[in-house]
Order: structure tokens, then sequence, then C-alpha cells
């Protein structure tokens, strides 16, 4: 039973890695200010949850696992918060994103 | 094996820095100061796991809180102009 949770906690750890690296790259890659934000913004939930998933899969004293839990909560809440409000002041400061070239402009 | 984990937390953070100096408009580089403080709450997460100190915990909750705040304020005082809070009754 054991060596399951250890096992189960290593495979959440590496994805979430694996989706840090993908979102970090993306922040590079994208064209646009409003892509961008969708590959910061998987790095800010998905990343983070399975990260502290492992790490709460991996702990031993149930106090670790609380305060864990607490930081997952409050990640899992300020980041699509912030994500949305910098979207937002953004979209109201006239950013304009990149459209189809094909011109299904609103 | 954790510590194999916190590099490539540094690994993410450092290209976050990157976008950050970067940054054509000043939003990309709020966005990546946004997530280079979420990548700093799980840094010191995987750090505490590893030393076995539940106090590191404690740091990461504080440190996620304020990060949140910090970037609600900055966007507020682009958005607003002001940061005080009678300001956003009437706009």
């Amino acid at each position: 039973m054991d060596i399951i949770l250890h096992l189960a906690g290593w495979v959440c750890i590496v994805a979430g890695v694996f989706f840090g690296i993908t979102g970090a790259i993306g922040l590079h890659r994208f064209p646009d200010f409003y892509t961008r934000i969708h590959a910061a913004s998987i790095t800010d939930t998905l990343c983070a949850g399975l990260i502290i998933l492992g790490l709460m899969l991996q702990s031993v004293s149930i106090m670790m696992i609380i305060k864990l839990s607490l930081v997952l909560f409050i990640l899992a809440y300020t980041g699509p918060t912030a994500a949305h409000t910098l979207a937002k002041t953004a979209r109201k400061e006239n950013i304009e994103p990149i459209l189809d070239p094909a011109g299904e402009e609103s | 094996m954790l510590i194999v984990a916190s590099f490539s937390i540094l690994f993410i953070m450092a290209l976050a820095l990157l976008r950050a100096f970067l940054g054509p408009t000043i939003f990309d580089r709020i966005l990546a100061v946004n997530m280079f403080g979420t990548k700093t709450v799980l840094l010191i997460a995987v750090l505490g796991v590893a030393s076995g100190e539940a106090s590191f915990i404690d740091i990461a909750i504080v440190y996620a809180l304020i990060n949140f705040v910090g970037v609600i304020a900055l966007l507020r005082f682009f958005e607003y102009g002001k940061v005080q809070a009678e300001k956003a009754g009437d706009e």
C-alpha cells in the first residue's frame, strides 16, 4: 500500500513538472498576449495542482497534508482569478488580440 | 528525486523571468511575475516536503496570499488609476 502511494505521488509530480515546462515554453512561443495567458494559466492550475497532489501523497505527517491541501485550495482559487483580472484589464487597456487572418473579426 | 523536481521548477522560474524581462507589453510582465510567484510557492512546498519541515508550508501559504494581493493591487491600479477601495464603487 505504501509503495503504491509513493509511486502515485511520483507520477503526479512528474506530470506536474511536464505541464509546467510545457507552459513555460508556451509562454515564449505563443505570438499574442491572450494566448500567453492560456499557457501561464495551465502552469498556475494544472502544474501546481498535480505537484501539490503528489507531495500530499508522499508526505507522512497528517499536519503537512492539511497544510498542503490549504495551499492547493488557495492556489486553485487565486490563479484563475488573477488570470481573469489580467485579461479583463488588458482588454480594457485596448491590447488587441491577433485575430484569424481569414477575417472573422467581430 | 525531489531535488530534480525543484531544479525543474527553478528552470520554469528562469523561463518566466526571461519573459518578464523581454515582455513587449506591461501585461506580459505582470503575467510572468504572477507565474514566477506561483512557482515560488511550489518550490517552497517541494523543499519543505523534501526536508520534512512542516513549517515551510506555512511560508508557502503566506507567499501565495501575498502574491495574489500584489497582482490584484497592480491590476486595480491599471484599471482604475487608484488603488483605493472607494474608487471601485462609482466606476
